[in-house]
């Protein structure tokens, strides 16, 4: 308890800015020297793809030289940079709280994107993982907010994310790729990309639209009644896709242009958070809560209970069927198989493992359990048992999730970190 | 002078049970009108009816002479009926200060769309209602609580928090379901004090219920009282207190508190 006190103590006064360096350092000493000297001499076949985590599972032998990479690579660099470059930063961070508070946002998350990118490009599969983690992110994000601000139990997530992905599908087939179901072209492939994301929302609204089969329910029905409406609204997506052969029923569809790469997603993450964050600080997110905590009271403070119901869940659902777009996208295969119970326990592990009523939780519970789920890919089977039991042991200990009921403060997050000089430690 | 809410014959059954029976009420602007009677009697049924919780089967419900009868319970509280609950209804998970902020819901017109951009027209009007919510706040004394979870409240303070947030709806008439419920005689002096204050500070016409008979003949201008959902007598104070029926059908014996 001792040290990780100190230790926090040490790093309080590194500002954003200076952690955003030292991983720009590390990445780039990965970049440079990872392959040709560190793993060679470490005795690493190759660069470890995610924190060695790999290696170590399928070969306990090299345990110590893949934990010696990390503390080479990672560790040591980030901490001694972020450190170091303190005053530095808190100087650059000092300038950049001068600008206007979404500037300075903007110019965080461009660094953030640039040291992601950069990481990512090392290795094809990384650029996968984190690009299936970003649209994880949207999906958490989301069901969030019918979830956790709004208080229901909806399992239809993934019903809502498979409408976004075919109808996109079906569009970008039709209009941009010669098909063998849809024919030839209808517009010149080149204006694929600026397209797309009228694409998406189109996508998202459809799945809006579609959402309105669980929202009217909610108006007459809670809890486990709305749960088991909803989960049958996913199964009825699943079913009537696969029955529908004109889009390749079971087997799926395939042949999407690949108009997602790494940047289009990460701005629509981006996005998709930045509205979310508006949407539930203002008065009619925060009717979400109203709602869950005590209807009879909040209609009786003029709010409007059924709109509000209706808002979340078109909400919620528009976003997963934008993620859903995505997914296709960057798959360039879906079927109906990737939209049911298995999709369904994941975005539900990851929304209650990082925590309800919370962004930043729903951004920790993501990347968390896909990071660990790529992780722990060798152990295969064993991944299934690992994984819940986390999940149960974050309920027990920690019933609302890890990071819950806590919303993002831009502000603060950015700004420049004084010398405290032992503030908060006097008893 | 048009009465400010006004009822006429209001009759409602639950299947078979007849709740209230040809129910007549008239409240004239800044009037403080008191509801009594047993346990059971149906008044807080008829508080529910007139706010909309339920619809009532027959009869006339007016708020200055509009009809609010068959409409949404928010659109009635939207129109100038605010409301506090018997058993306390707070939001939970949230804040003192978020409580406030949400009765302000109907005063708002930026709608969705500036909710997810955040538009100009919606941080303007969003700190409009958190300046307005700060003056309600210091007003009910639970400024110093403003960042803290309603749950972490002492009771009296969270009867407070539901009194200053049926006032941000802006009600022209005030309903409150036993306000004094569960308090100390401190409390409870202290209430008096807020009920006059508001009563003075906002122009509001106030509709209690209580039980506890000092707390409505201090107040009250014009008493109800209700038994099995049907009217047994109504006047100033003086008046009730020495009905003969009140005293046999709720107060029982004479030596009342």
């Amino acid at each position: 308890m001792g040290i990780v006190k100190k230790f926090q103590q040490m790093f309080s006064t590194v500002p954003m800015l200076g952690w955003f360096l030292g991983i720009l350092t590390a990445v780039l000493i990965e970049y440079f020297w990872g392959y040709d000297y560190i793993s060679y001499y470490l005795g690493l076949p190759k660069i470890p793809v995610l924190f060695g985590a790999l290696i170590m599972l399928k070969e306990p032998l090299m345990i110590p030289g893949a934990l010696a990479y990390d503390l080479i690579v990672y560790v040591i660099p980030v901490l001694a940079v972020a450190k170091l470059t303190s005053p530095f930063t808190n100087q650059g961070a000092a300038l950049l709280e001068k600008l206007p508070l979404w500037l300075s946002a903007v110019l965080h998350l461009v660094f953030l994107y640039a040291v992601l990118h950069l990481w990512a490009g090392i290795n094809d599969y990384r650029v996968l993982i984190v690009k299936l983690t970003l649209i994880s992110i949207i999906l958490t994000v989301s069901i969030n907010v019918i979830n956790g601000y709004q208080g229901e139990f909806s399992c239809s997530h993934p019903g809502f994310m498979a409408l976004g992905a075919y109808v996109s599908s079906i569009l970008t087939l039709v209009l941009f790729t010669n098909d063998k179901i849809f024919g030839t072209a209808l517009l010149p492939p080149a204006l694929a990309p600026y397209c797309f994301p009228i694409v998406l929302v189109i996508g998202g609204a459809a799945a809006a639209v579609g959402s309105l089969a669980v929202a009217i329910p909610s108006f007459r029905t809670r809890g486990d009644y709305l749960a088991i409406i909803s989960l049958a609204f996913m199964f009825i997506v699943k079913s009537a896709i696969e029955n529908l052969h004109i889009i390749g029923g079971a087997r799926g569809m395939g042949g999407q242009p690949d108009l997602a790469p790494l940047p289009v997603i990460f701005i629509w993450t981006t996005l998709c958070i930045w509205i979310i964050h508006n949407f539930v600080t203002s008065i009619f997110g925060k009717a979400l809560n109203t709602v869950r905590d005590d209807e009879a009271a909040a209609e009786s403070m003029t709010i409007k209970t059924r709109k509000t119901k209706m808002t979340a869940f078109m909400f919620g659902a528009f976003w997963a069927g934008v993620a859903g777009g995505l997914f296709a996208h960057v798959l360039t295969y879906i079927n109906p198989g990737m939209f049911s119970i298995n999709r369904l326990a994941e975005i539900l592990a990851m929304v209650y493992f990082g925590g309800l009523n919370s962004i930043v939780g729903s951004i920790v519970g993501a990347v968390s359990i896909n990071v660990l789920g790529e992780a722990l890919r060798p152990l295969e089977l064993f991944k299934w048992i690992i994984i819940p039991l986390i999940l149960i042991f974050v309920m027990i200990f920690r019933p609302y999730g890890l990071i819950s009921f806590t919303e993002i403060n831009t502000k603060k997050l950015l700004e420049a970190k004084k010398h405290k000089t032992k503030q908060g430690v006097s008893s | 002078m048009t009465p400010l809410l006004s009822v006429k014959d209001m009759t409602h059954y639950f299947g078979g049970l007849r709740a209230v029976h040809n129910y007549n009420l008239t409240i004239e602007p800044r009037q403080i009108f008191g509801l009594i009677g047993p346990n059971g009697a149906g008044k807080t049924t008829i508080f529910n009816l007139i706010t909309g919780v339920y619809t009532p089967t027959e009869g006339e419900i007016q708020l200055e002479n509009k009809n609010i009868k068959g409409l949404e319970t928010n659109e009635i509280a939207a129109m100038g009926l605010g409301r506090t609950f018997q058993n306390l209804a707070l939001w939970r998970h949230m804040n003192v200060l978020d409580h406030i902020r949400m009765a302000h819901y109907s005063q708002l017109d930026y709608g969705l769309l500036g909710a997810f951009f955040n538009s100009r027209a919606c941080r303007d009007q969003e700190n409009q209602v958190i300046e307005n919510a700060h003056r309600l706040m210091e007003l009910f004394d639970i400024s110093k609580f403003a960042g803290d979870l309603v749950t972490s409240l002492p009771y009296g303070a969270q009867r407070r928090v539901e009194m200053a947030r049926a006032m941000a709806t802006r009600p022209k008439v005030l309903f409150l379901d036993e306000p004094t419920a569960g308090m100390t005689p401190d409390e409870l002096v202290r209430m008096i004090r807020i009920i006059r204050k508001v009563h003075e500070d906002f122009n509001v016409a106030i509709f209690l219920i209580e039980h506890r008979m000092k707390f409505v003949m201090e107040l009250c201008e014009q008493i109800q009282t209700l038994v099995f959902g049907e009217v047994i007598a109504e006047g100033p104070p003086e008046e009730i207190q020495n009905n003969p029926r009140v005293i046999e059908a709720y107060l029982g014996k004479e030596d009342m508190t």
